[in-house]
């Protein structure tokens, strides 16, 4: 599934200016740890975090990730959205809380169904 | 947002008509009976001409033109009389852009290309022109970029001597948690140009994104030092204390010492040393508490000498 369909269907909040939301995204990672993200996510996925330091930029980049959703309503920081720009990597913000956009992104990329 | 723009639209503003335009043009004069117009198509294997009285253009003649003039029984006929006569005309130094909107607007095969200086017909261009011309010049284009890898893959195979190391060098901030990670990326980059393989690559950079964010959280800095060699990739870390005093215990998954502050950033969760365990071949860490320490990993980049064990 495209990002672009993913960010529509989920109401996410494109906040980084320069982006590609044509990729197609198979595979999700949740997690907060950076280590953890670096060790276990793999390429073109879409991660799940509450981070919102620039490093989390760093990251995507290191293991070529499409996207970032930053969840709970938290804002990334001016450097983080710069650095994005940067390098090119979608950083998209939800309302939701973590376990919810998480259980929607997995339906939408898994095919199952979800109420709510 | 930046629109991206493709290799194909770049080369149509480029390229110029004059390098895609058919040279050499046949020419017919106005007073040519349209019955022998077939002979000339056909001979040269063409679909118009540019009808010119002495250096004059006056007109165009096609084809179209032909089989419409067969279906009226009028084969006797001059070109002038059944001939297009206010005849579009492109310039030699246009760039191909205005030969392609030219085609679209008024749905035209072929136009005459003149020279703007002396207004001389000098070629005439068809759309399997433009075509043909995209096409070479998109192959140019991929051999010169085949070319660039090619050196980028093969550099070592054209350095002659018994023992040939490149140096890539990182000094790293302690506590600057802005930069983190900046070495590792640099490095990732500047190894991705060489033409390293991906998988290696990727595995090379994460090591060193651990040993950096090592450096940066529990140091006051120190230097990562890469040395490509055409068999393998050795990252040394090296850097002046605090140092560790349990390696052993540093090196089980989960155990941390970094500060909570830290730890809330979502840095030191404890993996940092497995994470570069399991994308090295070969880790040695020496650690002196008080001095600091040296990391040194080893990934192979030919399969060969993947399969050999740790001396």
């Amino acid at each position: 599934m495209k990002l672009k369909q993913i960010v529509k269907e989920l109401g996410l909040e494109v906040v980084s200016k320069v982006f590609n939301l044509d990729t197609d995204i198979v595979d999700g990672y949740a997690s907060d740890l950076l280590s953890d993200v670096i060790a276990n996510a793999k390429k073109d996925s879409i991660w799940v975090t509450l981070q919102i330091h620039q490093n989390i930029i760093g990251v995507a980049v290191l293991k070529e990730l499409a996207g970032i959703i930053i969840v709970n309503g938290r804002k990334p920081e001016t450097e983080t959205l710069k650095k994005a720009e940067q390098e090119n990597i979608a950083v998209m913000v939800t309302e939701l809380p973590a376990f919810e956009i998480i259980g929607k992104l997995y339906g939408l990329l898994k095919g199952l169904s979800y109420s709510g | 947002m930046s629109k991206k723009i493709t290799k194909v639209q770049e080369l149509i503003y480029k390229l110029k008509i004059e390098q895609a335009m058919t040279k050499g043009v046949i020419k017919v004069h106005p007073k040519t009976v349209m019955g022998e117009l077939r002979e000339i198509l056909k001979n040269n294997r063409i679909s118009g001409i540019p009808v010119m009285d002495e250096d004059k253009l006056v007109g165009i003649i096609s084809i179209e033109d032909f089989i419409k003039c067969m279906a009226d029984g009028k084969l006797d006929a001059f070109i002038e009389d059944r001939m297009t006569k206010d005849v579009e005309i492109l310039y030699a130094d246009e760039p191909l852009i205005h030969a392609v909107n030219k085609f679209n607007k008024f749905g035209f095969g072929r136009f005459p290309v003149i020279e703007r200086g002396n207004k001389k017909l000098v070629g005439i261009i068809t759309k399997s022109d433009i075509i043909k011309t995209l096409l070479k010049e998109l192959e140019i284009n991929l051999q010169e970029e085949e070319i660039h890898r090619y050196r980028a893959s093969h550099i070592f195979e054209d350095m002659i001597a018994n023992k040939t190391t490149l140096i890539f060098e990182y000094n790293v901030a302690g506590q600057d948690f802005k930069r983190a990670g900046e070495s590792a990326s640099e490095l990732k980059k500047s190894l991705g140009r060489l033409g390293i393989n991906p998988q290696i690559l990727r595995r090379v950079a994460i090591a060193t994104y651990e040993a950096e964010m090592n450096m940066v959280i529990f140091t006051s800095g120190g230097r990562i030092t890469a040395y490509i060699k055409p068999d393998e990739i050795r990252v040394k870390a090296i850097d002046s204390g605090p140092g560790i005093p349990d390696i052993e215990q540093a090196m089980q998954p989960g155990f941390s010492t970094a500060p909570p502050m830290v730890q809330e950033w979502g840095f030191g969760a404890g993996m940092g040393l497995p994470n570069i365990k399991k994308c090295a071949d070969k880790m040695n860490i020496n650690s002196i508490v008080g001095k600091g320490t040296k990391l040194e990993i080893v990934i192979y980049t030919h399969r060969k000498n993947e399969t050999q064990t740790d001396s």
